[in-house]
């Protein structure tokens, strides 16, 4: 068996279970697209709720999607999308030898996150005055259809999941960032930076669907 | 399995910018569509917009376009599951509630 672990400059060294370096970096990967596999199933099953409910009232969710403001939706999927590219420059740096780079980068997206969640926050806190609050808290005296709460029990279930998805990203993200600073990667070993990036574009990609679906169809 | 790290496959830098406005320019239209009161068609030009997003996502950002087969498979069977559930609740909320339910 080759132990290939000598040919490389970089400080990291596989763990002896693996056969080769290349092999703990598929095998860790691997292991996060199981995860990723989770994350579809679990906002898989509320999208399909979602569209089920839609079916059936689809006046009611139209009045709900009309209390959203779609500028705030439109800002927030170019904040996030602009943080997937920043995310996926971070490990094209380290994989073309300029890991430098991939700090920068990374505290752009995790810069987007914030600003994410600040938008978020506006969004949330103008409900609650309003008195459109989650579930049985629902205290808003405008509803034209009776079961508007359902409406908006789905917006606050599915973005209030999505955003525990950025803090969460967020918080991967820093964690990696203060290892690139450490310069703990190079272009031989950049797992964590790949698998918290697989989770950072999955949380854009759930939005990606959240928006026209929450924002703009109702 | 190549134990070379080197061959690791790197997306050039232009490929991300051009992807990223790519995905501006679909969120753009998506508004633009929005605003244009499409009726019936509203729902499904959305989805297709956001479709062709998350792919594009998925093949690029996510490095899908240059991943083993078996990662492939591993993501592509929760969507299975989730078009599963989706087409088992549609039928049996659909061809039962309007008969006999007082939702």
């Amino acid at each position: 068996m080759s132990t290939d672990n000598t040919a490389h400059a970089g400080k990291h060294h596989f763990a002896h279970h693996f056969k080769s370096a290349e092999h703990e970096y598929e095998a860790s990967k691997q292991g996060i697209w199981l995860f990723m596999a989770t994350e579809i199933l679990m906002f898989g099953a509320i999208f399909v709720a979602y569209g089920i409910f839609h079916a059936l009232y689809p006046d009611m969710f139209a009045e709900g999607a009309s209390h959203l403001d779609w500028k705030m939706g439109f800002i927030n999927t170019c904040v996030l999308l602009l943080s997937s590219y920043t995310m996926a420059m971070a490990i094209q740096s380290l994989q073309s030898k300029q890991g430098k780079k991939a700090v920068p980068y990374l505290a752009v997206t995790i810069l987007c996150g914030a600003i994410f969640m600040v938008i978020k926050y506006f969004e949330y806190t103008h409900k609650f005055h309003m008195g459109i609050y989650p579930g049985k808290w629902f205290q808003y005296e405008g509803a034209q259809h009776s079961n508007l709460a359902l409406y908006f029990s789905f917006y606050f279930v599915m973005s209030g999941l999505h955003g525990i998805h950025v803090l969460i990203g967020m918080s991967l993200i820093t964690w990696v960032m203060i290892r690139a600073m450490r310069g703990d990667f190079d272009e031989h070993y950049y797992t964590p930076v790949e698998g918290v990036g697989l989770f950072w574009h999955i949380v854009d990609l759930i939005w990606i669907y959240l928006f026209p679906i929450l924002y703009l169809i109702g | 399995m190549d134990s070379n790290h080197s061959t690791h496959h790197v997306v050039p830098a232009k490929v991300f910018a051009l992807v990223l406005g790519f995905l501006l320019v679909m969120t753009f239209l998506t508004v633009i569509f929005h605003n244009m009161h499409l009726g019936a068609l509203a729902a499904p030009v959305a989805f297709i917009i956001a479709t062709t997003k998350a792919v594009v996502v998925m093949a690029y950002f996510m490095h899908m376009k240059y991943d083993t087969l078996i990662n492939k498979i591993i993501f592509g069977t929760a969507f299975f599951f989730v078009a599963l559930l989706c087409i088992f609740c549609v039928l049996d909320i659909f061809t039962r509630i309007p008969v006999q339910s007082t939702l």
